[in-house]
């Protein structure tokens, strides 16, 4: 019981690390709301060595701690509705079987995306936000592809985890 | 990628893609070409219309946004956000296109002539 509660304390702050890393990556596409989401990783990693609930839990803490270190009330309401669609669909996709850690991690990256883009449309009231579309599923593919292959990497080597 | 992608991991892609293509489509189809003024938005509410083919500098929101219009682009200049998502965006300036400062609530979207709906508060 207690090393569970270590690895939790772990997961969390390497997901914590990882955004605080993204951070300092210069990195603009010149369209808002891409970027890599390299604590993904972690939360992709954690699925497949964690108890659902647990990655959940996980999930909502790295928002809500990353939120409010490095954004704002705001981004973490966008990153909270993109996190948990993406889990969600993750999980989903995982249980239904067939689909390899880098298939799943795609479906997550581009998943997260809509449900930021979902969020955007509600607050700011306006469809227009539906132009960026293309732009973030290509976008949320490549970085769930980039994710996966190293999630992928990752799991084999964490064998002695859990 | 060695045996690492499986199959429905391919289907999956394949689907994305083609969604991408989709909409894609739809994007060219509606937008585009015919683009001549912006109109700005806080909170949902129009608070004005500006034509793009006048250079000039806008001030929104009591100053919480900085858009600048000049060859026939808008440009989100300044904003008082920390994340500068909008003002790092790029010019826009087809039609449907839009600058988003999603702190501040506020969407400036490029209209093209033929949408009639604004026409009442054009100036």
């Amino acid at each position: 019981m207690g090393n569970k509660v270590a690895y939790f304390g772990v997961f969390t702050s390497l997901a914590l690390i990882f955004s605080y890393v993204e951070t300092l990556i210069p990195v603009n596409f010149g369209i808002p709301g891409v970027k890599l989401g390299l604590a993904n990783l972690i939360i992709v990693t954690g699925l497949y060595k964690m108890r659902l609930s647990e990655v959940f839990l996980l999930s909502v803490v790295r928002v809500v701690l990353s939120g409010f270190i490095f954004g704002n009330y705001f981004s973490i309401l966008y990153s909270l509705a993109g996190g948990i669609l993406s889990l969600t669909v993750m999980a989903l996709l995982k249980k239904a079987g067939g689909f390899s850690v880098i298939g799943v991690s795609i479906a997550g990256g581009t998943f997260h995306n809509i449900g930021q883009l979902v969020v955007a449309m509600l607050v700011v009231e306006t469809f227009s936000v539906i132009y960026y579309v293309p732009v973030l599923l290509l976008a949320g593919t490549l970085t769930g592809l980039v994710i996966g292959v190293t999630a992928n990497e990752l799991l084999k080597r964490l064998t002695a985890v859990k | 990628m060695r045996k690492g992608l499986k199959k429905k991991d391919l289907i999956l892609v394949l689907i994305i893609l083609c969604v991408t293509g989709l909409t894609v489509l739809v994007r060219t189809y509606i937008g585009g070409a015919g683009a001549n003024r912006i109109v700005i938005k806080v909170n949902g509410a129009i608070q004005g219309v500006y034509s793009l083919s006048e250079d000039q500098e806008i001030m929104i929101n009591e100053g919480t946004n900085m858009l600048k219009i000049s060859n026939g682009q808008a440009d989100m200049t300044e904003a008082d956000c920390p994340d500068q998502l909008c003002v790092n965006q790029k010019p826009v300036s087809l039609s449907h296109e839009s600058l988003i400062c999603l702190p501040n609530r506020v969407v400036v979207e490029v209209k093209s002539k033929e949408e009639s709906e604004y026409d009442a508060v054009t100036n």
